[in-house]
This record gives C-alpha cells, sequence and structure tokens, in this order.
C-alpha cells in the first residue's frame, strides 16, 4: 500500500472527555488505528457511544484526541479543513432561519467560494439531491429526509476531495433510507470522493461500502475491517443476493457480541448504584 | 389553503371585535356609574365631560409640552438601556463562567421592584428630566441585558460547529450565525424594555418631577381639577397604546426579516 493512496491515516487515536477521577469523564476512544484509501467509502459501525462521532470528529479537525493523530494528505490534522473535508452531521445541522438555497450558498461563503460562482454550484448541487422544487423552502418546511438530502446537497456544493457523514439517515425511516442509501451510491460513484460514513444499520454499511470497520464496545477501537467487492453504483438487486444476505450476517455476528457487552456493561453500572437496585431485582409474585 | 387564510383573517376580526366590544362595555360601565348609580362626579366625573376636556387640550395645544419632556425622556432611556444591554449581554454570553455569574444576579434584580430606589435617584439626578431618565434606562436596561444573554449563550451548539467545519470567520459566525439565532429573543426583549421604560417614566414623573404627562396629570388632581386630569389619562392612555402597537409591529417586522 503506498502512501499516497491514503486519503486519511489514523494512528493509535486515543481521546478521553473530561479529567481522570472526575465523574463526567469518559473513555471514548481507544488506541484506534485505521487508513481510509483515496476514493473509497469506508462504514463504520459500532454500538452506541463507543465513540463513533468522536472518531469523525478527530478526523474533521473538530476536536483534538487524548492522543495519537489524524493525517490527512499526509498532514497533520490541527483544525478545521473546511477546503479537503466537507461534513454531513447526525442531527440537522441546516440554519432554520435560511432557505435550502440560502442554507447552500452560506456554507460555499464559509468556505470562501468567490460569489458568482455560488449561485450556480448550489443549484447545481440542489438539483444533485432532487430537491430543485424546495430550493426556497425553510428546513422547517421539510421531512426528515428532504432535510437530510439539503445538508447532503450543502456538503457536496463545497466539492471536497472528502466527505464525513455521521449517521446522515439515522432520524429516517427504513424505506426512506433505502432509497436515499441507492440515490447516493448512483451519486457517489460520479464523484470520486472519500467517504467515512457512520451507520447503524447492517444493511447500509454492506450495500454502501467497500470497506465496513467494526467497532468494539466503549471505550472503542476497530476489532475488525471487512471488505465488500461489489461495483459501484450498487444495484437493488445486489439487496436481495445470496452475497449480500452472508456479508450481513457476518457483520452481525461481529456486532452483536459487542453490544451484548455494551449492554451488560450499563446493566453492571446500573446495579452498583443501590438506588437502581429494585428494577433489577425479582418482579412481584 | 384559500380558506384557511380566509379563516385565519376570519379569526383576527372576530378577536378585535371581541376586543372593541370589551372597552365599549367599560365605557359604558363607566357612563352608567356616572349618571345613573349616583357616583360622585369628583371621584369620577362622567365621560361626555372628559371628551369636551379631552377637546379642549389637544385644541388648545397645551399638551405638546409635556408629552415632549416625556417622549424625550423614553427615548433616551430606552436608547441608552438598549445600547448598554445588548452590547453588555453579547459580551457576557461569550463566557460559560460569565453567564453562570450574572444570568441568575440580573434575574434576581429585575425581580425587584426598582422604582423603589426613584427618591435617591431624584437625590442624585434632580427633579428634573435626568432622574427619570435615570430610573427609565435602569428599569429597562433587565429585560434587554437578560435577553440578549438568553440569545447568544444558547444557540444551538450543532449550528456553531457545523458553521466552524465549513471554515466560517469570526465575524462571520456573528454574522450569520450567532446574530440571526438570537435576533428573536433579543427583540422581544427590547419591545419589554421599552415597554417598561414609558412605564416608569410616566410613574415617576407622577411622584416626583417639575414637567411631563404623569406630572401634569397629578398637579391636575391637587388642583381638583378631576375632568381635565381624566381627560389627560386618556391621553397618556392612548400615546402608550399608540406607542405599544407601534414596537410590536416593529417587533414583527424584524422577526419576518
Ligand atoms: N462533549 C462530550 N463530553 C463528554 N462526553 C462525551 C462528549 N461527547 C461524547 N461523549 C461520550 O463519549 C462517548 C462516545 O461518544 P460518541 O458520540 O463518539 O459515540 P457514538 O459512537 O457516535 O454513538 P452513537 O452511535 O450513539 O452516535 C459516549 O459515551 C458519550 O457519552
Ligand atoms: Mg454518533
Amino acid at each position: 500500500m503506498q502512501t499516497d493512496d491514503v486519503a486519511i491515516r489514523v494512528r493509535n487515536v486515543s481521546h478521553r472527555f473530561g479529567e481522570e477521577g472526575e465523574a463526567r469523564n469518559v473513555r471514548a476512544l481507544l488506541d484506534t488505528s485505521v487508513d481510509i484509501l483515496r476514493g473509497e467509502l469506508l462504514c463504520f459501525i459500532g454500538p452506541s457511544g463507543c465513540g463513533k462521532s468522536t472518531l469523525l470528529n478527530v478526523i474533521g479537525g473538530l476536536l483534538a484526541p487524548s492522543a495519537g493523530t489524524a493525517q490527512v494528505g499526509g498532514k497533520p490534522v490541527r483544525g478545521p479543513l473546511p477546503r479537503e473535508i466537507a461534513y454531513v452531521f447526525q442531527e440537522n445541522a441546516l440554519f432554520p432561519w435560511s432557505t435550502v438555497l440560502e442554507n447552500v450558498k452560506l456554507g460555499m461563503l464559509f468556505q470562501g467560494v468567490p460569489a458568482a460562482e455560488r449561485e450556480v454550484r448550489a443549484q447545481r448541487a440542489i438539483e444533485a439531491v432532487g430537491l430543485s422544487e424546495f430550493a426556497h423552502h425553510y428546513p422547517g418546511q421539510l421531512s426528515g429526509g428532504m432535510r437530510q438530502r439539503a445538508a447532503l446537497a450543502r456538503a457536496l456544493s463545497l466539492e471536497t476531495a472528502i466527505l464525513l457523514m455521521d449517521e446522515p439517515f439515522g432520524a429516517l425511516d427504513e424505506q426512506t433510507r433505502m432509497i436515499l442509501g441507492e440515490d447516493l451510491s448512483v451519486l457517489l460513484a460520479r464523484t470520486a470522493k472519500t467517504i467515512a460514513f457512520v451507520t447503524h444499520s447492517l444493511g447500509e454499511a454492506v450495500f454502501l461500502a467497500d470497506r465496513v470497520a467494526v467497532f468494539t464496545a466503549r471505550p472503542g477501537t476497530i476489532k475488525k475491517i471487512i471488505r465488500i467487492d461489489e461495483p459501484h453504483p450498487r444495484k437493488p438487486e445486489f439487496v436481495t443476493s445470496e452475497k449480500f444476505t452472508r456479508l450481513r450476517n457476518e457483520l452481525y455476528s461481529l456486532l452483536h457480541d459487542e453490544i451484548r457487552k455494551s449492554v451488560s456493561e450499563s446493566a453492571r453500572v446500573a446495579r452498583a448504584d443501590p438506588l437502581d437496585r429494585d428494577s433489577f431485582g425479582p418482579g412481584p409474585p | 389553503m384559500m380558506s384557511a387564510v380566509r379563516r385565519r383573517t376570519g379569526d383576527a376580526i372576530a378577536t378585535r371585535a371581541v376586543q372593541a366590544g370589551f372597552v365599549i362595555a367599560l365605557v359604558t360601565l363607566w357612563h352608567l356609574a356616572t349618571t345613573q348609580w349616583g357616583v360622585s362626579h369628583f371621584l369620577l366625573p362622567q365621560p361626555a365631560a372628559v371628551l369636551r376636556e379631552l377637546a379642549d387640550v389637544l385644541r388648545s395645544g397645551e399638551f405638546v409640552q409635556d408629552l415632549k419632556i416625556t417622549l424625550h425622556e423614553v427615548v433616551v432611556a430606552f436608547a441608552a438601556a438598549a445600547l448598554s444591554g445588548t452590547v453588555l449581554g453579547y459580551l457576557i454570553s461569550r463566557s460559560a463562567y460569565l453567564v453562570r455569574v450574572f444570568e441568575p444576579l440580573f434575574s434576581g434584580i429585575y425581580a425587584i421592584p426598582a422604582i423603589l430606589f426613584f427618591p435617591v435617584y431624584v437625590l442624585i439626578f434632580g427633579l428634573g428630566p435626568a432622574s427619570k431618565i435615570a430610573i427609565g434606562t435602569t428599569i429597562s436596561f433587565f429585560p434587554v441585558v437578560l435577553s440578549t444573554i438568553a440569545g447568544f449563550a444558547h444557540v444551538d451548539r450543532i449550528l456553531v460547529v457545523a458553521a466552524r467545519s465549513m471554515g466560517s470567520s469570526g465575524y462571520q459566525m456573528f454574522r450569520y450565525v450567532l446574530l440571526p439565532a438570537a435576533f428573536p429573543v433579543i427583540l422581544t426583549g427590547l419591545r419589554m424594555g421599552f415597554i417598561l421604560a414609558l412605564l416608569s417614566i410616566l410613574g415617576s414623573e407622577t411622584i416626583a418631577s417639575l414637567e411631563g404627562l404623569g406630572h401634569r396629570i397629578v398637579s391636575l388632581a391637587e388642583l381638583m381639577k378631576t375632568e381635565r386630569m381624566f381627560a389627560y389619562i386618556v391621553f397618556a392612555v392612548a400615546i402608550a397604546a399608540l406607542l405599544n402597537v407601534a414596537v410590536s409591529a416593529l417587533e414583527a417586522l424584524g422577526r419576518r426579516r
């Protein structure tokens, strides 16, 4: 593997929120290393709270890790890199007082795109996600799926080589999520971007990713990476294939143990708290 | 769509009708009390007599000097409170520590009836407009500063992070994220501040003053000119209502942008 094939290099990253001994101190990431190749889509999947968003924030320069380094294009990340990295956040991060079009243009204003270019690029990005009819709507007037597509349009308009997507379809129903996944696969096959994508959906991970990295329970680190060899854009038929089912099952068994661990750990924490003991005792006869 | 709009205008008209009916009922009660139920004209003059006096006040232009004084005091006091409240509120909102210190402190002071300190203001600033301006500024400062702190300090964090990730500069963050997020909250504080400035200035003019609408009302009461006093009260109420409508309209306009 040559160095210049690697777009994002994460080396021994650990992160702890709060100081040791503090009540609210949480070890979110433990000695995590991973290379994300140029042009690939790498999915992160793992138990809730294992540190996936934290890792994405470290890569994006929004959070300085307690230990280890992230490199983008061979240079260590020291802060936000608006020219190289665009974000689609887990929560809805559109400005509620601006229309879809204004939101997209505002992103480019922040990034430093000349005014003349903004309008054209914004229209193009909004069309790419199929929201042209809603360009002048406010986020509050859109459905959840449309809002996430608008956020995607804003990220695409920035024309960065890297896209970080944190559960972009997490709040949506399964059907909408599948359709958006298919659209995304088509869209991204054209752009050759490097993408780190966090999801909770096994199906979404297998459908979209070139590789899927499975996290352990908190403090999270990457347990295993599995490869999905299937050309892009992926066809809807892929979902019903035997290969898809096999990969999905493999992911499920990897993940299942970790989710058990993370659930039983929180149960143990709760039981250690005497006030909570009753809820775990035998029920009424 | 159409019918919803029509229903909403219909509702608005009905609401206005009820409000007008309420005022008419009050005046009718007032009329009946003075003509039928034998309430002393000395305590409560007849509406018709008050109307005659009001017409005289307006025609003679006698009110102009007092109105000028009161409005001048209100405008200066409100401007001072708006400027100091927004600037100080913004500066405080930039530090979580300062917010923790000052938000409860200002909320506590806001709940104290500051008009009780008016005698002290008179001792310091005298009987002229300066003491009214000072008390008006003090009282209207608190809603402005509190709403400014609330507006700026509680901007959704994800919006700030998103803007930062896209490379926003400090100025851009203020202009395109913090200000639009805080603006509606600040507007409400400004409207509250304006109303409080008006109330406290009219009120303090009745306590100790040489001029102004409040002063005119008390001096007429002392001269036992009840009818004319009521004419001035009606006039002051009308001015206050007019200003309130104007400020609310400005607020609605600011919200729409
Ligand atoms: N700002 C913060 N301060 C303190 N603790 C935090 C902070 N952000 C995250 N954490 C903690 O760090 C851990 C990892 O958080 P993170 O958001 O990275 O999890 P995640 O894997 O993205 O979870 P999810 O799948 O639920 O989004 C969690 O236990 C969380 O409580
Ligand atoms: Mg997360």
